[in-house]
């Protein structure tokens, strides 16, 4: 876009001459937290104003709930999702040894339901993980030397955000071996560029702020400046956007798995869906429970991240 | 503003010439050997053979010979031969274009229409019950995997109330006739539309809300208000021409979520466009159909990108081109 070539060097062009903060401005988004450390301690009072929201907590508690149902469900409950414990499609309710009912080849949905998750959360911790690592690193790069750098990493961004992504994951998934690394790789791959949007903007804004030219001036290097000084400063709307690209993942994971691009040896919620698509009209506790439980666990994490942004950014409260 | 047109399109240009190059890199990191898929269809693996078909293909030449025929081909409109169907790629695509745009432009256009309603609704009473429904429904929107909310709504519309059509896009009861195709295809267009639209009218409503929020707050609101006009004129005249802006940035930069999601809800309802397309194409091993689905997908974003850069400067022309924001 001819627009981040310009911005980027309109803001290089400026460094020597301009010594005012970077237009847009407003202490938005956490403002210099590192700063005043000893007055007032800004991470306490976002933690505060988080806790007093109510959807946030209920967040926390449904996202507590859901990895402890992952971790130590199936320690309680003992049914293997794999393995069949009754008639195929019984009803929830009908039987003891399977309480949400039975799949169409007579599985136990609760035990795939309790089953499902660790796949799901794993692969999209690891693919959260790696959107995290590609899109702050080019997005740093990019913010805080600007110029011919910024406009390359830039239309290589974009290149990367006109490809439809899930298209493009499940190209990448059907090329090479389904497992969980291929997957949360191609998640990764396709996920990064909003990632790196928000943290070139951030550095962009930060770069000029009087704190990071007074370091600049005690002869910091620029890697100490962007790890030390810059970054912890755009953390707040990176910290809000991690949480929101761990329920983008989950998503994505689900999707592919739907369409059976998954891990074809893990049990996950997506798979279960898939499985079961071509009896859902006779069954529908097969692909309701499994449905519910990805939209509760991308909820949680929805959740969080508004009551994250809330509290971080209190002047946007409730929009 | 001509120049500036002028180097988008020239910028959109070279996206497409990139994606070329993806593409052709694609296919030449693929593990398989197309000769032998090919080959393995008529049932015989003779190397002979074998050789036969790579020259036919071109796929014993060099790498880079064959990126720029490959590049030559695809910007005339060639993406190959199906190795299943033996077919063009572009007249297999050709005929599955038409029904994804039909049903993502549908969801777009619902979800844009009824999105913004319920946001500039919610947006004049933001403390009424209504408004705090409609953050609620945001969020459970956005939650939702999009296949599930699809099969769901299948569930109750068609199994339990069966009100609508569920598989495909055309049925046979119905007569022939212009008319009776458009209701036909019509009726089976409601659910995976609203399908899909949901999803984005949950966001684009809390988008738009915000947004809403801001411009009743600002000084040419106020004055506007102060000068006597009335609330519904201020509201939908004047203050709604500045708050739909980030909602048309959200379209540009999410027409690939869009394409993603049509995808999914495609293969839901059986619907007979890219998505479906692309899928079978997976199992088939059909690797330059898939690729051909990924080209024109992404050819049809970075259009979506143009057209959406250009709507800007008409929404506001203040916009010139190149103070788009970045973020």
């Amino acid at each position: 876009m001819s627009d981040a070539m310009g911005r980027g060097e309109m803001a290089a062009a400026d460094l020597p001459v301009a010594p005012g903060p970077v237009a847009g401005d407003e202490g938005g988004s956490g403002g210099p937290g590192q700063q005043n450390a000893g007055a007032v301690r800004p991470g306490r009072e976002t933690l505060r104003l988080f806790m007093r929201n109510k959807a946030a907590v209920a967040g926390v508690v449904m996202l507590v709930g859901i990895i402890f149902m992952t971790v130590a469900g199936p320690r309680i409950y003992d049914n293997d999702p794999k393995d069949i414990v009754a008639i195929p499609l019984t009803g929830p309710g009908e039987l003891e040894e399977a309480r949400l009912g039975t799949d169409y080849l007579g599985r136990d949905v609760l035990a795939g339901v309790i089953g499902g998750g660790t796949t799901s959360l794993t692969v999209a911790a690891m693919a959260a993980a790696m959107v995290l690592v590609i899109g702050i690193s080019i997005g740093a790069l990019a913010g805080y030397y600007g110029g011919w750098l910024d406009s390359a990493l830039m239309r290589f961004t974009e290149f990367f955000q006109v490809l439809p992504a899930l298209l493009f994951a499940m190209v990448l998934v059907a090329l090479f071996e389904p497992s969980m690394w291929t997957i949360s790789f191609a998640i990764g791959v396709v996920a990064w560029p909003g990632i790196a949007r928000i943290t070139r903007a951030e550095f962009l804004r930060l770069r000029n702020l009087e704190f990071v030219r007074a370091a600049r001036a005690v002869g910091a290097t620029d890697w100490r400046i962007i790890r030390k000084v810059v970054f912890p400063n755009a953390l707040p709307p990176l910290i809000v956007s991690a949480t929101l690209i761990m329920g983008t993942a989950i998503l994505f994971e689900a999707g592919l798995a739907f369409l059976g691009l998954g891990d074809p040896n893990t049990t996950s919620w997506g798979l279960m869906i898939g499985l079961n698509r071509g009896n859902f009209l006779t069954a529908w506790w097969s692909v309701t429970f499994p449905g519910l439980a990805i939209f509760f666990t991308v909820l949680s994490f929805s959740l969080i991240g508004d009551g994250l942004q809330d509290a971080y950014n209190p002047k946007l409260r409730g929009r | 503003m001509l120049r500036s047109i002028a180097a988008r399109i020239a910028q959109a240009l070279g996206l497409i010439l990139a994606v070329m190059c993806l593409n052709f890199l694609l296919i030449h990191i693929t593990p398989g050997d197309p000769a032998t898929v090919i080959v393995g269809e008529s049932g015989a693996g003779d190397p002979e053979l074998l050789d036969e078909i790579r020259a036919q293909y071109g796929l014993d030449r060099p790498f880079i010979v064959q990126l720029l025929s490959y590049v030559g081909r695809v910007a005339t409109g060639d993406l190959g031969d199906s190795y299943f169907f033996n077919e063009p790629v572009t007249s297999l695509i050709a005929e599955r274009l038409w029904p994804t745009v039909l049903l993502v432009g549908t969801a777009l256009a619902f979800a844009v229409a009824a999105g913004t309603m319920v946001g500039v609704a919610t947006a004049r009473r933001p403390e009424s019950p209504l408004s705090h429904g409609a953050t609620v429904l945001a969020l459970v929107g956005f939650s939702m995997p999009v296949f599930w909310t699809g099969i769901m709504l299948v569930i109750l519309f068609a199994s339990t109330w069966e009100l609508l059509p569920i598989q495909g896009w055309h049925d046979v009861s119905y007569g022939e006739g212009l008319l009776a195709n458009v209701l036909d295809v019509g009726e089976h267009l409601v659910l995976p539309a609203l399908t899909l639209g949901l999803i984005y009218l949950a966001q684009y409503s809390r988008l738009s809300r915000a947004s809403m929020l801001e411009v009743l707050e600002s000084d040419y609101v106020r004055t506007a208000r102060a000068k006597g006009l009335n609330e519904r004129r201020v509201v939908y005249k004047h203050a709604l021409r500045n708050a739909v802006i980030p909602v048309v940035t959200v379209i540009g930069l999410q027409f690939g979520a869009l394409l993603s999601g049509a995808l999914l809800v495609e293969t839901v309802f059986n619907w007979p466009g890219l998505g479906r397309l692309a899928f079978d194409s997976i199992l088939r091993r059909d690797t330059s159909v898939l690729l051909g689905v990924l080209m024109v997908s992404s050819v049809m974003v970075i259009v979506a990108n143009l057209l959406t850069d250009l709507l800007y400067t008409i929404i506001d022309p203040r916009i010139r081109l190149r103070e788009r924001s970045n973020v």
